[in-house]
């Protein structure tokens, strides 16, 4: 246990302890940011353009395509195509859906493609109001598209 | 009328707080105390003014005025009391207002009870308080006043955001607000030491508790948050590595490391230029989150509106601060004395690894949350960092620092040895290897990260009890053991409180994290779900009316072995003005852990989706982050914390 004689000596190990963290923060951050870390945000015309592999962790974002949602049978799984008024990607979710989703909304869904194509959502985001949206629900071209928004009755389903 | 007051009040806060910037450093230039001593003034009779217009503001919600802008757009009459006094900071101008009251608190405060500093560092760190609340009150005249007229005057309001509309929400921004806004008296201490040219243990001595006093609140404010987020939003999570959260975990972590080093300045005087760094940097991690929630470059449930005039002034207010103190820094730094030496192996070195650890946690989070922006600002599309890379950082850089929060309060000052320090930790390290073999051995192999999170939470507490027993040789000397006990200073009994509380937290992460159960059905009336060892009855459900909403009420009566154990009501509910559904989970807490369900939609024929967790040990999380809050109080009602107390001449064991 030599003690540091010198405030120079001292200040080297400092340094060096120092610099070995940040060396392995630094690592850490480049190996943290590949893989399943990073997932990019694509609304469906950009997916179908950048072919987008099966199995890719990525979020999709759009409008609900009105008259696409399906319950299935065990009253858990949903179906439903997501749209930017230029391309459509049919989509898969097992859950409870968010309070405000609603066709002609907008929502981000977080999951991968399938090999068919069909986006098996793990989350699903709605917009929540008209303060208040997640980022990217508003399709860029939403001009494009002449979907009423789906807010009237349908609050009470029940 | 009383908004005009309130506007008037905020107009003369910012004369005092211009005045409160410049008059001081004049009169210390010229050697002139009257000049000196107009801080003092300046500082409270600023926090008068803000404390008016704040209690106008609040009057105006209060009172339902919706001639007011704010109210209008935020306010309800049909709204419980709670929530039209929370609603004050609900929203972008009336959340400033609550920053610029706290920061000018702390003005009078420092002022008030800091009599005993030397006047000229008083001033000093009073004009530069006053300096940060001309910026904030500027930003607040100019882009967001809170006292603007609506004509004519709506009948009704807009009402808050239900998700808004939860007591623990209602007080989670003051606690995070005061632990932001705690860290500007650290701020201003180190900027007014910079300028002096001068970093005394005393002064280390003072900064402490202040900066003690913001973790104690940033903690509360992030348990709070992630307590709402736990049940209001229904998903079961409680941490999402969100950009809002990551803003708000950035300052705690470098006020962490703050308390730390400043321990070093204080007992051995040393670390100086770091300490003073880190204290800029602690509150330049609450600037840059308030620019990141409040410009709107982040969007997400705590931004109100999105006013590029806004994120603007924020940038350039930010540059301003950060790069003045940084040069001030760059220039002051070199002339402060290096203090005293201390061996590889010393309280000191674990002191300086843990802010190692700390800081580059800090950085790791840092650029996690900025990459995205930064990718996107260049073009590169929209990508999201997610949990896994906080994740994998927090494992890889939290790890060590546990394994060595263990040792290090066993190691002296100047020179400790580590082979002593070993021999009292021995037993701790057998418990949790046992305890990670255990766990391993019980799931054949899997688990391994739940194993080794256990590991780590069991050492750590076993250490902390061992630390104790060392103190007061409870194995060598066992009959002076109470009188030795009772002889632990406050400050210890806090640092060992705080450190255990940190291993609750992991215990309570962890053991959630891997045994946690959930499922998801269709269930009509009568029907049974098992969810770890629970027995979820559904009898159905009914419709409720609260003052401003109606709701959908799911009922389950929840049994084990055939004994009732409790009640869940979950709730959907509809809001009106505005109108919104908002999730209420249910959660019963056991000591186990807690129950928690949440109802879905009607699936016809009675049939409804719900989801229903089992969550063990989930309350460690707040149990462990109040333990942090009780320790950190009990750190500072320390008598040798309290300036001007003469310093205790207790020897340590």
């Amino acid at each position: 246990m030599a003690g540091l004689k010198t405030r120079k000596k001292q200040r080297l190990v400092i340094a060096t302890a120092a610099v070995a963290a940040v060396v392995g923060a630094v690592i850490l951050i480049t190996l943290g940011l590949g893989g399943d870390s990073l997932s990019l945000f694509l609304q469906p015309e950009q997916v179908l353009q950048k072919k987008v592999e099966a199995g890719k962790r990525f979020r999709l974002g759009g409008l609900v395509a009105t008259g696409s949602f399906i319950r299935d049978d065990d009253g858990l799984t949903y179906r439903f195509t997501v749209t930017d008024c230029v391309a459509d990607i049919p989509v898969r979710f097992k859950g409870l859906l968010p309070d405000l989703f609603r066709e002609g909304q907008g929502v981000v869904t977080e999951g991968r493609l399938d090999a068919d194509g069909t986006f098996i959502a793990e989350t699903v985001l709605a917009k929540h109001d008209e303060n208040y949206a997640p980022p990217g629900t508003a399709p860029k071209n939403a001009e494009a598209c002449s979907h009423p928004e789906g807010l009237k009755a349908e609050a009470g389903s029940y | 009328m009383l908004a005009e007051v309130g506007h008037f009040a905020l107009v003369l806060a910012l004369v005092l707080a211009l005045v409160g910037a410049t008059v001081p450093h004049v009169g210390i230039h010229k050697g002139h105390t009257r000049l000196m001593a107009m801080a003092d003034r300046v500082a409270v009779g600023m926090f008068l003014m803000v404390a008016i217009a704040f209690a106008a503001l609040t009057h105006a919600f209060v009172t339902s005025d919706f001639s007011v802008l704010v109210v209008a757009a935020n306010s309800h009459t049909a709204k419980p009391m709670l929530y039209k006094i929370s609603g004050v900071w609900g929203n972008h101008e009336g959340s400033l207002m609550l920053w610029v009251l706290i920061l000018s608190l702390f003005a009078a405060a420092v002022s008030m009870a800091g009599r005993k500093l030397p006047l000229r560092f008083r001033a000093r760190v009073l004009s530069v308080q006053c300096l940060l609340a001309v910026g904030f009150l500027l930003f607040i005249l100019l882009t967001s006043n809170p006292f603007l007229r609506l004509d004519p005057a709506p009948i009704e309001g807009n009402g808050l955001n239900p998700l808004l509309q939860d007591p623990g929400l209602a007080f989670h921004p003051p606690m995070l607000y005061l632990g932001y806004v705690g860290l500007s008296v650290s701020f201003s201490f180190a900027v007014a030491a910079l300028i002096e040219g001068e970093v005394s243990p005393l002064w280390a001595r003072w900064v402490r508790p202040w900066t003690l006093m913001a973790w104690i609140f940033l903690t509360g404010g992030l348990a709070l948050g992630s307590w709402w987020a736990y049940y209001e939003l229904g998903w079961g999570g409680w941490w999402f590595w969100d950009p809002v959260e990551n803003a708000a975990f950035m300052p705690w972590l470098a006020a962490a490391a703050l308390l730390h080093s400043a321990i070093v300045v204080e007992k051995r005087d040393a670390l100086k230029s770091w300490t003073i760094l880190l204290a800029i940097v602690a509150f330049s991690f609450s600037l840059l989150g308030t620019f990141l929630v409040r410009s709107g470059v982040l969007t997400s449930v705590h931004a109100f509106a999105v006013d590029p005039a806004r994120g603007v002034f924020i940038l350039g207010f930010l540059a301003f601060v950060i790069g003045g103190s940084m040069t001030l820094y760059a220039w002051r730094a070199p002339k402060l004395v290096p203090g005293g030496l201390f061996g590889m192996v010393s309280r000191e070195s674990a002191l300086i690894l843990n802010n190692i650890l700390l800081s580059c946690f800090a950085a790791v989070v840092l650029v996690g949350t900025l990459y995205p922006l930064v990718m996107e600002a260049f073009g590169a599309g929209q990508i999201s960092v997610g949990a896994p890379f906080f994740e994998y950082g927090a494992t890889v850089l939290m790890s060590p620092l546990i394994v060595a929060l263990g040792m290090g309060p066993l190691l002296a000052w100047k020179r400790g040895r580590i082979g002593r320090a070993a021999q009292v930790v021995l037993p701790a390290l057998i418990v949790a290897l046992v305890a990670g073999l255990y766990v391993v051995w019980q799931s054949a192999g899997g688990l391994v990260m739940t194993a080794f999170g256990l590991g780590l939470a069991l050492w750590l507490i076993a250490s902390v009890l061992l630390e104790i027993a060392e103190r007061t040789q409870l194995f060598k000397n066992p009959e002076r053991f109470w009188s030795r006990l009772k002889a632990i200073p406050r400050a210890s009994w806090g640092m060992s409180m705080a450190h255990a509380g940190l291993a609750v937290i992991l215990l309570g992460i962890t053991i959630s994290e891997a045994w946690s159960r959930e499922e998801l059905q269709l269930v009509a009336p009568g029907d049974r779900v098992a969810v770890g060892g629970y027995d979820f009855l559904f009898e159905g459900v009914a419709p409720v009316a609260g003052p401003n909403f109606t709701a959908v009420r799911g009922f389950f009566t929840v049994s084990k072995g055939g004994r009732e154990v409790a009640r869940l009501m979950p709730e959907d509910r509809v809001y009106a003005d505005p109108v919104m559904n908002t999730t209420e989970a249910s959660i019963h807490p056991l000591p186990g852990g807690d129950l928690y369900a949440v109802i879905g939609e009607a699936a016809g024929k009675g049939r409804w989706s719900v989801r229903l967790y089992f969550k063990p040990f989930i309350s460690g999380l707040w149990a462990g982050s109040l333990m942090m809050m009780i320790g950190g109080l009990l750190s500072l009602s320390d008598r040798r914390r309290r300036v001007g107390a003469p310093m205790g001449k207790r020897k340590e064991a």
